[in-house]
């Protein structure tokens, strides 16, 4: 069958199973967009900025678990979607970016629209292709979706000359791929998983310590069922959201710099940390040297490069983590003893005390804080099949902490990179993931405006996603910095004047607006936005100087935290 | 402390510029580099000196790993090591010194592949110790330039990397 290059594209992503790109046409891109226009399963939703396209897609593919498919034409298409592309590289998330290129003969002449799209995102892309022949064209898309999906999954990027586009070729769909560089490890080494489960059963203060990496691998049910099965409770990090019931007994909530201070005395004096699927990133761990002090580390990631990279780990087992667990599960039923289990009694009922003193907390009163805003949000949906995505900052950070999460892909938010902006297309691409969800972007007034242009996308897509803006009128964690640790001096951080009334702009869009000044208005606008099937942007003027609490300061030990109030 | 990487990867476009992207990126010094296809023409070896100022090794070689395009890291010990470079020096040649520096040349096993009236171009094969001794002697007449390749290795005997 003769194709040309942008219909054997366009095939390719559709038995690749496709269903929705989000993106942006262009010159260079013109043969593709007129391909797609044939297309039956390929549904397009066009964005109003590509960096909305690239988060949209990774929104996407943090609720679906698919791959999330984005496009950009030439030059500034292809760089605005570049800060998406780094989003997703440094939460593992799999897309694919199809960006158009100027035409093969005339790439490296700085022709019109041209900018070295591979060259640019060659440090935050899992891998990338510049096609040079459309016969490549199927391995190439093959090849892309299996790289972006397996092992620690990350962007890819597909760099597509318009004359290759244009070229006709003898179509095939290959049946397999041929990686020879690529061939991650599943399977944990029988080995260190009887010697890391020794180590559980002897410990009498473990702790697991998960990441987004459960979420990836599916695993959930298998560490509800081992952290059960072995009685070790369970902290995670902001990525960790979702990978553990947070109303579980044995949750001991987010760790990390805002985590909660029950988590992180925790880990702090754990005799045993269990991390599965973490990065041991720099928020989550504190001060490196005083992190885990008392503890036998065992890292259990896919990814090698990251045993041993921040932290030294006594026992290193590379694999899949939903396999490692399965394995764990099998071994542990042979050898877990009734001693080991009431050992760590000790242990427990001192986290229980912790939890009962250092709960999370705010001032009780009048004012509309965010707290507050974000309790409401959780009680009137945790019953409801129901997706968080957030901004960046005082928003996320609050929504991380009183929005309890339960299930996987349920809690979407930037956490490597933090890219202000984040919440809205992740929360379009999310809604199209899960058409039958509540969406909300629970977002901040900073974040919200860097991308308030794709409101568009979300309105004319008929998405009823719901956008909470914690409105204090500050780029809120920068001033909260100030303020704590640079005398209050505040510095370009107060987005009062000059930020647009939001209802007006969500009116202007075609959305809803609802504002919200009063704490006891809260409740009922949200049931309001809740049960109209459309975009509702509810714009939440809450009190202006609340700080993120507790907070480990920039470079302290974990067990520094400070602020909340004790009960 | 410096390690030597025999890399081998797939001969596309642009490997060579994720590899040194990757060290660049992570903070890994790059001594020398030197890359050819291999026997097999689908494959090249890159042998890079790599300067590690701290760093573990095991980072380098894992992050390489985690390249599509890179099929197999071996860190070389020089025990277990055949390692050469070559340089080609051009040395300030007068009458009545040429005779002095075609001595250092046989002493050392090397080449003079170039002569003119001022100038004598040397080709020299070795360790980096040696090319380093060769060129501390020829200095004294006046070095005016020098190429070097960078280090290529191979394991010893019949074992492959």
């Amino acid at each position: 069958m003769k194709l040309t290059g942008a219909a054997a594209l366009v095939k390719t992503l559709e038995k690749e199973g496709v269903e929705v790109i989000f993106g942006i046409p262009g010159g260079a891109t013109l043969p593709f967009y007129d391909a797609l226009k044939d297309s039956e399963k390929i549904h397009h939703i066009l964005m109003r900025h590509e960096q909305c396209a690239a988060h949209a897609a990774d929104g996407y593919a943090r609720a679906s678990g698919k791959v999330g498919t984005c496009s950009a034409t030439s030059g500034p298409g292809a760089t605005n979607l570049v800060t998406g592309i780094v989003n997703a590289y440094m939460d593992s998330i799999p897309i694919l970016a199809i960006t158009g290129q100027v035409p093969s003969k005339v790439i490296g002449t700085d022709a019109f629209q041209e900018a070295d799209t591979t060259g640019i995102t060659l440090p935050a892309v899992k891998h990338s292709y510049l096609v040079t022949d459309a016969k490549e064209i199927p391995r190439i898309v093959k090849e892309a979706f299996y790289i972006a999906l397996n092992g620690r999954p990350g962007p890819v990027v597909i760099d597509i000359p318009r004359d290759v586009l244009q070229t006709e070729i003898d179509y095939y769909y290959p049946d397999e791929v041929d990686l020879p560089g690529f061939k991650p490890t599943l399977k944990g080494h029988a080995k260190q998983i009887k010697l890391a489960l020794k180590e559980m059963l002897n410990a009498k203060r473990p702790v697991i310590f998960a990441g987004g990496g459960i979420i990836t691998s599916g695993a959930s049910k298998e560490l509800l069922e081992f952290a059960e099965l072995m009685n070790i409770p369970v902290a995670y990090t902001l990525m960790g959201k979702g990978a553990f019931p947070e109303i579980h007994k044995l949750s001991l909530g987010m760790i990390g710099m805002h985590g909660t201070k029950c988590g992180n005395y925790a880990v702090t004096e754990s005799d045993l940390l269990i991390g599965i699927g973490v990065r041991f990133d720099d928020r989550a761990t504190g001060r490196l040297d005083r992190f885990a002090p008392h503890a036998k580390i065992i890292h259990i990631d896919i990814d090698p490069a990251e045993i041993g990279k921040n932290v030294p780990i006594d026992i290193p087992i590379v694999g899949d983590a939903k396999t490692i667990l399965k394995q764990f599960l099998e071994a542990a039923k042979k050898m877990i003893t009734k001693e080991s289990i009431n050992q760590k009694e000790e242990w427990h009922k001192k986290i229980k005390d912790w939890k009962k003193k250092y709960p999370l907390t705010y001032p009780q009163d009048n004012a509309l804080r965010p707290q507050y805003v974000v309790e409401q949000i959780y009680e009137l949906t945790k019953d409801k099949k129901t997706i968080i995505t957030t901004g960046v900052g005082q928003n996320q950070m609050w929504a991380a902490q009183y929005y309890k999460v339960t299930k996987p892909r349920t809690f979407i938010s930037s956490g490597g990179l933090g890219t202000m902006g984040f919440g809205l297309p992740a929360a379009i691409g999310a809604q199209v993931a899960s058409p039958d969800s509540l969406v909300i972007d629970i977002d901040g007034d900073g974040s919200i405006q860097m991308v308030s242009q794709d409101l568009a996308t979300a309105v004319y897509n008929n998405l009823p996603i719901k956008i909470v803006i914690l409105n204090n009128g500050y780029l809120g964690m920068v001033r909260q910095w100030q303020q704590l640790f640079y005398k209050k001096r505040y510095m370009a951080v107060d987005l009062a004047v000059g930020t647009p009334d939001f209802v007006k702009l969500a009116d202007a869009y075609g959305a809803v607006g609802i504002r919200v000044t009063k704490k006891k208005e809260v409740k009922s606008a949200l049931e309001e936005a809740f049960k109209t099937p459309k975009t509702v942007l509810i714009d939440v003027w809450i009190e202006r100087e609340e700080n993120v609490f507790p907070m480990v300061p920039a470079g302290a030990a974990l067990d520094e935290i400070i602020g909340g109030l004790e009960k | 402390m410096k390690h030597t990487l025999s890399v081998l990867v797939e001969n596309k476009p642009g490997v060579l510029a994720r590899i040194a992207g990757l060290f660049r990126r992570r903070g890994f010094n790059i001594d020398s580099l030197a890359v050819a296809p291999t026997e097999d023409t689908r494959y090249s070896r890159m042998t890079i000196v790599v300067d590690l100022e701290g760093k573990p090794l095991e980072q380098v070689t894992k992050q390489l790993h985690k390249l599509v395009n890179v099929i197999k890291v071996s860190d070389l010990k020089p025990s277990e090591a055949l390692e050469r470079e070559l340089a080609l020096i051009k040395v300030g040649a007068t009458t009545p010194n040429r005779a002095q520096i075609i001595e250092i040349v046989d002493i050392f096993r090397a080449k003079i592949i170039d002569v003119s009236r001022t100038t004598l171009t040397v080709e020299v094969t070795g360790t980096a110790d040696k090319i380093d001794a060769i060129t501390n002697l020829l200095k004294p007449f006046g070095i005016k330039e020098i190429a070097r390749t960078g280090k290529v290795a191979l394991t010893r005997g019949s074992k492959e990397q």
